[in-house]
């Protein structure tokens, strides 16, 4: 490698933002999916992204992982731009997302799931060794089972999981390993009252050095496990802000409460 | 898929046990399987021995080699018989065989490694070249390599020798036994088909096996748990292609002999049947479906001329029961033999059930 990309590196570090798109576009034929988005989260940061459908919401998390790459711009995750990286290689740097729709392993136990997660961001992907009883990642993969409440159904294939378990699920495979910095898109789409309720504390109470995006429709859900909020409009950034601000802009209020935008 | 969906193979649930558990825990069927094959040469002559049993295992295999792609990995790779053929052909190149002017006159312990590694390696090669596609396209470019293979084969006469390829390719003498007449012939199959068959069973739960069957379910999931997908799945071919390869020096010691008929479009085909048939969820679906598919090659010829029709015609008897098969269980022989299985075991739950009903009533 020559010097250059270090040293860019070490200028952009500085900065010390968890997240940063600069000019980030991402275009399907004719149609501009996100234009010229700009956007940095500090470590730690807990966040916001909120519009109507087709804003460009679930397009802005396919780019920050890889699943699209962007038709221009770049990304930078921790100061290393990452723009040209596979979603395998952001993934094992620390990043992490959830899926709108759950998006597990239907033929696998749910204890097997979360293992495969576990394996995924360490090392030995490729043994050919099953795992012994007190193997250290075996013991991980319990312990997140258990941090997300489904201890009692571990054994069981997770196709046969009811939905609020599916989701619960999904939040435990974005724990795996040692992420800093997750992409929750609409955790609490299909729960129930209670299930949101859990979904808050299970937010609320992520180690703070922990930062996330969430995308979610639910209000009461997502202005109060957030300290700042992006708000998304045809593919662009529109606003941002507090929650409280946000809450109280008549122009979001025109946008996303009085309809007629689609 | 021009195939019928097949139900995926699923590593059943169960907690990671020692072997003593895992032996402990195999069925009666498994024991009865077990030990009537190890007393087999007790019992059958050894036309049923090397010819239909020994064979049946070295097909199976191969089968297996494409049961744990297709099943597991959800990848469909003809080129498993490619790879077994070549493993033969390099056999009867470094080692011995009636066309001293080509072959090396190698030890076999060094030809059938040297072999093994370099089938493997081509195997691997051809799984990097096909893995970034899917489905029928699969099919389509690993079809077009066998045909290669196969036409390479025919033409090159310097190291192929053509048409007519390799002949008096012989089992070797080791430890003082001769590994081609019967009985140790029919063990050492015996043996590599049941290593096989374990490693495989083995595989499937351990972090290797797991993730193929994450990336057959959720390849874009896998990737965004950390997984290299592409690296995965051709790792999956290279383990596959030492299972084929094996197979391959198997048969060109059974055969005796190596043409370019052994890995032509024929046998590519027979490979993909036998692992259908014998289906696809499970690794013992291949050596079944390798059975039934000896057996009827075997012995449909007399069949249909003792029911008066030409005996010619045996192929179309293995393509019909092929259809039947297929139509009536996705899941191959296994599928229709789990099925039963259930419904005789729901049978006896009712019948149990209407019993205590009976029997608490007043």
């Amino acid at each position: 490698m020559s010097a250059v990309p270090s040293l860019e590196r070490l200028s952009t570090a500085s900065s010390g933002n968890a997240l940063e798109l600069r000019g980030v576009s991402r275009l399907f034929g004719a149609l501009a999916a996100l234009s010229d988005v700009t956007l940095s989260v500090r470590p730690g940061e807990r966040r916001a992204v909120l519009g109507s459908n087709g804003a460009g919401k679930t397009t802005l998390f396919n780019c920050v992982t890889g699943d699209f790459s962007p038709s221009s711009g770049v990304i930078r995750f921790f100061g290393e731009d990452v723009t040209a990286f596979p979603p395998h290689e952001r993934i094992r740097r620390g990043l992490r997302r959830t899926y709108q729709i759950s998006s597990l392993f239907a033929g696998l136990t749910v204890i097997d799931n979360v293992y495969l997660a576990c394996r995924g961001v360490s090392r030995n992907r490729f043994s050919l060794r099953r795992p012994s009883r007190d193997d250290t990642l075996q013991h991980a993969a319990e312990s997140l089972v258990d941090a997300v409440h489904l201890t009692a159904v571990k054994d069981r294939l997770v196709g046969e999981l009811a939905y609020g378990q599916q989701r619960q699920l999904e939040i435990a495979l974005a724990l795996s390993g040692a992420p800093r910095f997750i992409l929750f898109d609409e955790p609490a789409a299909g729960l129930s009252p209670t299930e949101r309720q859990d979904l808050v504390r299970i937010l609320t109470s992520l180690p703070t050095h922990i930062g996330y995006i969430i995308i979610e429709h639910d209000m009461d859900v997502a202005l109060r496990v957030v300290e700042s909020v992006t708000m998304m409009h045809n593919g662009r950034i529109f606003k941002e802000g507090r929650p409280d601000e946000i809450e109280s802009d008549p122009e979001v209020q025109e946008l996303y409460l009085g309809g007629g935008h689609g | 898929m021009a195939l019928a969906e097949p139900r995926l193979a699923i590593a059943t649930p169960r907690p990671r046990e020692g072997l003593a558990e895992v032996i402990a825990r195999q069925g009666t069927a498994f024991w009865i399987v077990a030990a009537l094959l190890l007393v087999m040469p007790l019992i059958a002559n050894p036309f049923w021995l090397v010819q239909i049993l020994a064979y049946a295992m070295i097909l199976g295999m191969i089968a297996l080699s494409l049961m744990f792609l297709a099943g597991y990995g959800g990848i469909v790779s003809l080129i498993q018989m490619t790879v077994a053929a070549f493993a033969a052909y390099l056999v009867a190149i470094f080692g011995d065989s009636a066309i001293t002017q080509i072959s090396l006159k190698w030890p076999w312990w060094t030809a059938v490694p040297v072999a093994i590694l370099l089938a493997t390696l081509f195997g691997t090669l051809g799984g990097a070249l096909s893995v970034r596609t899917e489905g029928i396209y699969t099919i389509m470019i690993t079809l077009a390599i066998g045909s290669a293979f196969y036409y390479l084969t025919l033409q090159n006469y310097t190291i192929f020798n053509g048409f007519s390829g390799f002949n008096g390719v012989l089992p070797p003498v080791f430890l003082g036994v001769d590994w081609g007449s019967t009985v140790p012939f029919y063990y050492l199959a015996l043996g590599c088909a049941a290593l096989a068959y374990a490693v495989v069973v083995y595989v499937s739960r351990a972090p290797f096996g797991l993730a193929l069957q994450g990336t057959r379910d959720n390849p874009r999931r896998m990737a965004a748990l950390g997984f290299d997908v592409v690296a995965h799945r051709i790792a999956a071919y290279a383990f596959a292609s030492v299972i084929a390869a094996f197979a391959g020096v198997l048969l060109v010691w059974y055969q005796r002999q190596v043409s370019p008929g052994t890995g032509g479009v024929g046998p590519v085909v027979d490979i993909l049947i036998i692992a259908v048939v014998g289906g696809l969820s499970r690794p013992i679906g291949p050596f079944i479906g390798a059975l039934v598919y000896v057996l009827l090659r075997t012995f449909a010829l007399d069949l249909l001329e003792g029911v008066g029709f030409e005996g010619k015609r045996y192929q179309l008897l293995i393509g019909l029961g092929f259809l039947v098969i297929v139509l009536f269980s996705p899941d191959g022989l296994i599928g229709i033999w789990q099925r039963l299985r259930d419904r005789y075991r729901r049978g006896r739950e009712t019948q149990a059930a209407q019993m205590r009903v009976g029997g608490g009533s007043p």
